[in-house]
């Protein structure tokens, strides 16, 4: 199961990551840690005109799972309106990162980017995760 | 000794070993006993018995079968107070777990006897259960905590435990074998010079007990830590040692039934040792497959383990360390060693070592393994820890070895 798991796009995107490092004074962050194994992330994001993300960057550590979805999902919302970013969904993470059946532990080093990316939008907006997102 | 020659025989232990005799397709290779072992038949059956032919509740019963589980619950206490050459049953308190154990000790003694401006001495290489309820009480009480390094080699340094001890320090906790490194401590030395200084210590046995031999009357610790279900017994219980005149003189840790000889509206008086720190029904099931446990380490002889797990380790270690991109923390000498290699694969994440070793069906641990002070100090997010016990064998290792060369593989390293 889990050696096809390892496809040549995570080892692409996990040996050659996009989008990483850190952005002078971004306009939303956010960090978090994968209780499971401690890896951190972190992303910040810098908004242009009409609340579009003009510029994302990640940065931390961990495993080729949680790296390879950062890379992805930073290239899958630039240049998105916040609200669209808000409403990505895991499924359509997953299925780009080609992974829908990660298992439950190895899921969540995938679904850590998605997390921190939705901490940084709605602490933005002033609220809490709330729906679904309260789940990732 | 011949290298890969063994002092037991893991073929025929594995025949006492349920799991290992399931029909599968791929043979299940278990290298993670630091953090659970497996059970015997023996231990399983003996906690069966217990709930198929004398279930009850200890203690209070006058019928029979209720006698029957008093004394089979006593009769376990009786087999762990010999195994660690305890000076009495008195001395053996039935917890969950090292980590309740210990907690009990900070919450009782250490609530006692830390004031504000003393200090509790702990080391690096300790894992969460030995830190955080330290820090807690140190916290509540205005105390400070100090720790010990571990050096390049893994090891701790005697001078810095003597130079790090003064007279407000009333504690030295610590752990005697590294769940990460291996490391084997000096215990009884540092135990000496602590108790020069005026220091009690609590010893975390949880990775030495179920491996080696831990006298505590040799050793002399004044508390000691470990669990059963790392030593082929059930899980939900734990020992805490104790000298008596300790215990004596020490707070209960909860309050209920059990641990009262006499209770009125506004007072009661505390039982006798060593129920006074056994409130409420215990894990009577669980006390009964220690026992059990502790009679089947007997019979292979805890010399004879530790030897066996000595050879493994020390091809294991020979092996691991000659493959290439390959770090291995801790003392390279297997006598130094408890039976447990933690390794980093350059360039992989240790969580991804382990989804691919099992792949190949070979079950090991990725992560801080509780002890995230060490892994900052080791400077790593994780490391991937293969660990041995009795039914471990030498083909396990070559899967491993295995497993170790698809991980490169995938990531064409
Ligand atoms: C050194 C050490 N101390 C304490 C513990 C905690 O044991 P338990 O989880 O059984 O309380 C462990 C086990 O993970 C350990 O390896």
């Amino acid at each position: 199961m889990s050696e096809d798991l390892y496809k040549e796009i995570i080892l692409d995107y996990y040996k050659n990551p996009r989008n990483y490092g850190t952005l002078e004074n971004p306009d939303m962050k956010a960090m978090d840690t994968n209780p499971l194994c401690g890896d951190e992330l972190e992303m910040q994001i810098k908004l242009g005109e009409s609340d579009k993300i003009a510029d994302i960057r990640f940065n931390g550590k961990g495993c080729a799972i949680s790296m390879a979805s950062a890379s992805i999902l930073t290239e899958m919302v630039q240049g998105k309106k916040i609200e669209d970013a808000r409403q990505f969904n895991k499924e359509e993470l997953l299925g780009a990162m080609g992974t829908p059946n990660l298992g439950p532990v190895r899921i969540k080093c995938a679904l850590l980017p998605l997390k921190v990316l939705k901490l940084a939008i709605y602490s933005h907006l002033g609220k809490v995760l709330e729906g679904d997102d309260r789940n990732l | 000794m011949i290298k890969g020659s063994l002092t037991l025989d893991p073929k025929i232990i594995r025949q006492d070993f349920p799991i290992f005799q399931q029909a599968v397709a791929k043979p299940l290779v278990y290298l993670d006993s630091a953090a659970t072992s497996q059970r015997p038949s023996k231990v399983i059956d003996a906690e069966m018995e217990y709930y198929q032919k004398y279930n009850s509740n200890v203690h209070r019963g006058v019928y029979r079968i209720s006698v029957e589980a008093t004394e089979a619950y006593e009769r376990a206490r009786e087999k762990v107070a010999r195994f660690i050459n305890a000076r009495s049953p008195k001395e053996i308190i039935f917890v969950r777990s090292t980590t309740e154990a210990i907690n009990l000790i900070s919450q009782t003694w250490g609530r006692t006897n830390i004031q504000t401006g003393d200090n509790v001495l702990l080391t690096e290489m300790e894992h969460h259960s030995n830190i955080v309820p330290w820090m807690m009480l140190c916290k509540e009480k205005g105390a400070s905590l100090r720790y010990l390094e571990v050096d390049d080699d893994g090891f701790l340094s005697l001078d810095q435990l003597d130079s790090s001890l003064d007279n407000r320090s009333k504690l030295l906790a610590f752990t005697h074998a590294s769940n990460v490194l291996g490391t084997i401590n000096p215990a009884k030395e540092m135990i000496r010079r602590a108790h020069d200084k005026g220091a009690l210590v609590v010893l975390d046995s949880a990775q030495t007990t179920p491996h080696m031999t831990t006298d505590v009357r040799d050793l002399d610790c004044d508390f000691m830590a470990f669990s059963g279900h790392k030593m082929l017994g059930p899980t939900g219980i734990g020992i805490l040692y104790a000298r008596e005149e300790i215990l004596d003189r020490m707070e209960p840790f909860l309050y209920g039934g059990d641990m009262i000889k006499e209770v009125h509206k506004d007072s009661a008086r505390w039982n006798d040792l060593p129920w006074k720190f056994e409130a409420g029904t215990p894990n009577i099931a669980g006390a009964i497959g220690l026992g059990a446990a502790i009679d089947y380490i007997n019979g292979l002889g805890i010399d004879q383990i530790r030897a066996h797990e000595r050879a493994i380790t020390s091809r294991a270690l020979d092996m691991v360390q000659s493959i290439p991109g390959i770090t291995v923390y801790g003392p390279k000498d297997p006598d130094k060693r408890a039976g447990l290699i933690s390794f980093n694969i350059k360039g992989v994440h240790a969580h991804d070592t382990a989804s691919i070793l099992d792949t190949h069906n070979v079950c090991i641990r990725a992560g801080h393994h509780c002890a995230q002070p060490l892994m900052e100090k080791l400077g790593v997010p994780a490391t991937t820890r293969a660990s041995f016990y009795v039914y471990n064998n030498n083909e396990d290792i070559d899967m491993l070895i295995h497993g170790i060369e698809a991980v490169k593989g995938v990531f064409k390293l």
